[in-house]
C-alpha cells in the first residue's frame, strides 16, 4: 500500500536505528503521547530493537483512556433511556464506568451502535426521526473537526433529534501538566502526528522552550517513529531545544486552516477532567452556546452522577508515564482486557492493553 | 469515594450475568463461557479434548469423529457464499480436521416467520452443491419456525460425522517442538467479505468469502504423509486465536513470521482502515497444519496440487518455550506476542 | 490517538452542501468528507480519519525524505557501517 509499505521497510528502519546508536552517548527518557504510536511500537516489537539507552514512556494519548469516569457514567445513563439510539466509536463500548460499560447497556436491551464516522451518526438521526440520537464525541484535536462537522451537518439538515456528548481533549495543556510536574522525568517528546496535521505545531515551541524539552512531530509507522526518536535524540545530544517536523509529508507548521476554522466556530475551550490524572485547566473543548441545542449534557438530565473509580487501578500514574503496566499489581491478574479495571486496559491503544496483548511475559522493558 | 490510588479490593467489570456479543466471537470470552458453564455441566473426556470434533470409540477398534456447528451469519448471502454453504463447509471442515473421512451431515433449520420460500430454496440448493463438492450426504434434518423478528431469516445448525482410520492421532495436543506450521492460503477473506456485505461500516471491496470444504485437501495431505500432528481451520477468532489454542493444548510455543503471512491487498487495506489485525479475522476455507519437519515440503507440494491448497506455504515453527504462547517475528525484525482475540473486534479511532 | 490511513481520492462531489469524495484505500472504497481539503483533486492522496480527509499527503516531500534516508543508508553500507539486523538475544522470553 502506497504511503504505508515504504515506512515499514525493515532495512530502512534498521539503518535509522544504527544511526541512532551512533548518535547516542547517554540514556534519554522520551515520551510519546499518542495511543496510535504506543500501539505501533508494541505491535511491531520496536521497543526491543531500540538501544537500551532509550527509555520510551507512554503518555496520556488515548482519548478513550482519558475520558472522565463521570462522562462515561453519563453516557451509560443516556444510553439506558428508552427512545435513545446511543452511537459511539468502537473502543468506547468496553470502557468501564463506575458500575458497567456500554456493552452491558446493549446487552440489557439498549440501542447502542458503533459507527466508523460521525457523519454515519447524523445519517442514523435522519433515518430515525422518532428517536433521540446521541453521539459520543470523544477525541483529541484530530477528531474534533469531524465531530464538529457532524453538528454543522445536523444543523444544515434541520435535525432536532441529534446531539453530541462531548469529551474533546487538547494536547498542549496536557504537556504543561506532565512536563510541569515535579515528578517529571521526560527529557524529549514525540508529538502526535495527526493532532499536528490538524492544529499545526506552532503551539509547541513556547512549551519546549519553557521546560527545555526538544520535540519532534512524529508519524505512526515504524520508520516514522524511529525517525522521530532519532531527531529528538540528535537535539538532546546537542542540547538543542526545538520543535522539528519528522512527519513532513503530512504536517505543516500552521496546520489545516479550514479544520481549525470549524473547530473555532463550533467549540470553545473549557476545563476538563482527565481520567486518572484529574482536572487540567483549558484542556478541553465544549460546544459554544449557539450550539446548545446539540449538547447532550443539556438535553438529558444527567447532572447528578457520582463516579466511583476502581481503587486498584493506577491508570493515572500510567498515563503520566510514571509507572509501567508491569509495575501495577493488578496487571494481568484482576485486570485483563476481559476484566479491565481502568481505561488503559480497555482501549486497544491503552498502554496496559498494548502491553498485555503484545508483551506480557516477554519481559518488562 | 473519588479517584484514589490506594490498594483496595475492586470488582472486575462483570460480564457473567448476561451474554454479550463478545461471547460469540470465538475468542477469550467464548472460551470462558464454555469452560465455566458448558464443560463442567457436560463433563466427559471426549468433550474435554477441546478439538473441533470429538473422537469417539465405538468399540471393536472403530472410531468416529463427531462435530456440531451453528450458523447465524448476516447477511444470508455474501460474495463467495451464503449461510447454506457455510453450514455444510463449516461442519465438514470441523470433522475433517480430526483426519476423519467425513461421511454424513444433519441439518436443523430455524426459520423466521415471513422468510420467502424462494430464499430458503436458494440456500438449500447451495447446501446441495456444497455437499456434492465435499462428497457427503445430508441424511437427517429438522425444521422449526419462530416468530417474525427472532431469527435474522434463517439460523442453521449442522452436525457431521466421519470415520477415523486406525492409528490416526491428529489433534490440538499433538504439536511437538521442531514441527513446521503450514497455512493453506490467505487470511481474513471471509470476515472482511461479510463485514463489507453488512454495510454498517460503509465500505466496498471486491473480496469474496473463501468458504470451501477442505476434506479433499486434508485427504491429499494425509496421503503425502501420515506425520501430520495438528489440523485446524481458523474460523472465528482467526489464526491468532487458533494458534493460541493449539499452543495451550500442546504446551508448546508457536512462532510465526509476519513476512510469510498471506493477506490479500484488499483485506489488508480494510484492516488498516478499521484498525483490525488480519490475525483475528474469520476464515472459512483455510486450514493450518502442524507437521513433522522432515515431511513439510512433501505435504506442501501435495497441498499446492490440490484445490484450495494452491497458495499453501510455511508460516512458522514450534518451539519448546515459552509454553502456551504464540510469538510473531514482525516485518521489521522485532518479536511480539500474538494473543487470543479478546471480545468482539471493534473498529478503533486511535 | 489517530488512526489515519492513506487513501487515493478517486471521485469528488457535493452532498448536502458538504464536499465529499470516494476514496480508495487499496482495493477498499469508501466515501469520505473532503471539506477540510477543498483544494483536493482526483488522484491526490490524503490521510483519512473517521471518514474525513485530514490533510493531503505531499508526495514530493515524502519521496524526498525517503530518498534522503536511502542514500544515507547506502552511504552507511559503503563506509562499512552495518546496521544491526538482529535484536539482542535476551529480549525474547
Amino acid at each position: 500500500m502506497k504511503f504505508l509499505d515504504e515506512y515499514r521497510d525493515a532495512e530502512l528502519v534498521h539503518a535509522q536505528i544504527a544511526e541512532l546508536k551512533r548518535t547516542l552517548t547517554r540514556p534519554w527518557v522520551i515520551m510519546e503521547i499518542c495511543g496510535g504510536q504506543t500501539h505501533a511500537i508494541l505491535r511491531y516489537g520496536l521497543e526491543q530493537l531500540l538501544p537500551p539507552e532509550i527509555e520510551l514512556v507512554h503518555g496520556p494519548g488515548c482519548p478513550v483512556c482519558v475520558t472522565s469516569l463521570e462522562l462515561i457514567d453519563k453516557a451509560i445513563a443516556i444510553a439506558t433511556q428508552p427512545g435513545v439510539i446511543f452511537i459511539s466509536y468502537g473502543d468506547m463500548l468496553r470502557v468501564p464506568g463506575s458500575h458497567k460499560d456500554l456493552f452491558s447497556v446493549r446487552s440489557a436491551g439498549g440501542d447502542v451502535r458503533v459507527v466508523y464516522s460521525p457523519l454515519d451518526a447524523v445519517r442514523i438521526a435522519q433515518q430515525n426521526p422518532d428517536k433521540e440520537v446521541v453521539f459520543f464525541a470523544i477525541g483529541f484535536e484530530t477528531t474534533a473537526p469531524a465531530n464538529a462537522m457532524s453538528v454543522l451537518q445536523a444543523q444544515v439538515l434541520g435535525l432536532t433529534n441529534y446531539s453530541i456528548l462531548v469529551s474533546q481533549v487538547r494536547v498542549p495543556p496536557a504537556l504543561h501538566a506532565i512536563l510541569g510536574s515535579e515528578h517529571n522525568r521526560v527529557q524529549g517528546f514525540l508529538l502526535a502526528g495527526h493532532v499536528c496535521a490538524v492544529m499545526g505545531y506552532w503551539e509547541y515551541p513556547p512549551i519546549a522552550a519553557r521546560y527545555g524539552i526538544p520535540m519532534a512531530v512524529t508519524g505512526f509507522e515504524p520508520l516514522d517513529i524511529v525517525q522521530g526518536i532519532l531527531q529528538t535524540v540528535q537535539m538532546l545530544e546537542k542540547g538543542d531545544v526545538q520543535v522539528q517536523n519528522a512527519y513532513s509529508r503530512l504536517v505543516t507548521q500552521s496546520g489545516n486552516q479550514p479544520a481549525q476554522d470549524v473547530i473555532n466556530q463550533v467549540f470553545e475551550e473549557c476545563d476538563r477532567n482527565w481520567r486518572g490524572i484529574g482536572l487540567i485547566p483549558n484542556s478541553g473543548w465544549r460546544l459554544q452556546p449557539q450550539y446548545a441545542a446539540f449538547d447532550a449534557e443539556l438535553r438529558f438530565d444527567v447532572q447528578d452522577i457520582q463516579p466511583q473509580e476502581s481503587a486498584l487501578c493506577i491508570s493515572g500514574l500510567m498515563l503520566q508515564g510514571l509507572r509501567k503496566p508491569f509495575e501495577c499489581p493488578a496487571f494481568g491478574m484482576q485486570c485483563t482486557p476481559e476484566t479491565p479495571l481502568g481505561a488503559t486496559m480497555v482501549s486497544a491503544e491503552g498502554a496496559c492493553a498494548a502491553y498485555y496483548r503484545y508483551k506480557r511475559d516477554l519481559g518488562g522493558a | 469515594m473519588g479517584i484514589t490510588e490506594g490498594p483496595a479490593c475492586p470488582l472486575p467489570m462483570p460480564h457473567h450475568d448476561r451474554i454479550i456479543l463478545g461471547h460469540g466471537s470465538g475468542g477469550k470470552l467464548t472460551q470462558e463461557l464454555v469452560s465455566r458453564l458448558f464443560y463442567p455441566c457436560f463433563d466427559n473426556p471426549a468433550l474435554r479434548q477441546g478439538d473441533d470434533s470429538a473422537v469417539l470409540n465405538l468399540g471393536a477398534g472403530e472410531r468416529i469423529a463427531l462435530s456440531t456447528d451453528a450458523h447465524v451469519v448476516w447477511p444470508l448471502f455474501f460474495p463467495g457464499g451464503d449461510i447454506g454453504r457455510l453450514a455444510v463447509c463449516g461442519t465438514v471442515n470441523d470433522v475433517a480436521m480430526s483426519g476423519a473421512e467425513v461421511r454424513y451431515l444433519s441439518a436443523g433449520f430455524i426459520l423466521e416467520e415471513g422468510l420467502e420460500v424462494s430464499i430458503l430454496a436458494r440456500i438449500v440448493d447451495s447446501m446441495r452443491l456444497a455437499a456434492e463438492e465435499a462428497g457427503v450426504y445430508i441424511v437427517a434434518g429438522d425444521t422449526k419456525v419462530v416468530q417474525r423478528g427472532k431469527a435474522d431469516g434463517v439460523y442453521i445448525t449442522a452436525a457431521g460425522v466421519g470415520l477415523l482410520p486406525a492409528g490416526r492421532q491428529i489433534g490440538g495436543a499433538q504439536a511437538q517442538p521442531g514441527d513446521v506450521v503450514l497455512l493453506s492460503g490467505s487470511l481474513g477473506d471471509h470476515g472482511i467479505a461479510v463485514l463489507a456485505a453488512r454495510g454498517e461500516l460503509g465500505f466496498e471491496t471486491a473480496v469474496s468469502s473463501d468458504v470451501a470444504p477442505l476434506n479433499h485437501l486434508v485427504a491429499a495431505m494425509l496421503q503425502a504423509s501420515p506425520n501430520i500432528h495438528v489440523l485446524r481451520d481458523p474460523t472465528r477468532g482467526g489464526l491468532g486465536t487458533t494458534l493460541n489454542e493449539i499452543a495451550g493444548q500442546s504446551r508448546v510455543c508457536i512462532q510465526i513470521d509476519e513476512n510469510a503471512l498471506p493477506v490479500r491487498p484488499e483485506v489488508a487495506a480494510a484492516c488498516e482502515m478499521l484498525g483490525f489485525d488480519p490475525l483475528y479475522i474469520a476464515n472459512e476455507g483455510k486450514l493450518v497444519a502442524i507437521v513433522a519437519p522432515q515431511d513439510a515440503e512433501r505435504i506442501l507440494q501435495a497441498m499446492r496440487r490440490t484445490r484450495y491448497g494452491e497458495e499453501a506455504l510455511r508460516i512458522g515453527e514450534v518451539l519448546p518455550a515459552p509454553s502456551g504462547r504464540v510469538l510473531m517475528r514482525t516485518r521489521i525484525g522485532g518479536t511480539r506476542l500474538v494473543d487470543r482475540l479478546s471480545g468482539e473486534l471493534l473498529p478503533r479511532i486511535c | 490517538m489517530c488512526l489515519g490511513v492513506p487513501a487515493k481520492i478517486i471521485e469528488i462531489y457535493t452532498q448536502n452542501s458538504l464536499l465529499m469524495g470516494k476514496v480508495d484505500f487499496g482495493g477498499v472504497l469508501r466515501e469520505a468528507c473532503l471539506a477540510y481539503v477543498p483544494e483536493a483533486k482526483v488522484g491526490d492522496y490524503a490521510i483519512i480519519h473517521v471518514g474525513f480527509a485530514l490533510n493531503l499527503l505531499d508526495e514530493a516531500e515524502a519521496q524526498e525524505t525517503l530518498d534522503t534516508l536511502r542514500s544515507i543508508m547506502d552511504l552507511g553500507d559503503e563506509l562499512g557501517l552495518q546496521p544491526d539486523l538482529q535484536p539482542p538475544a535476551e529480549s525474547v522470553a
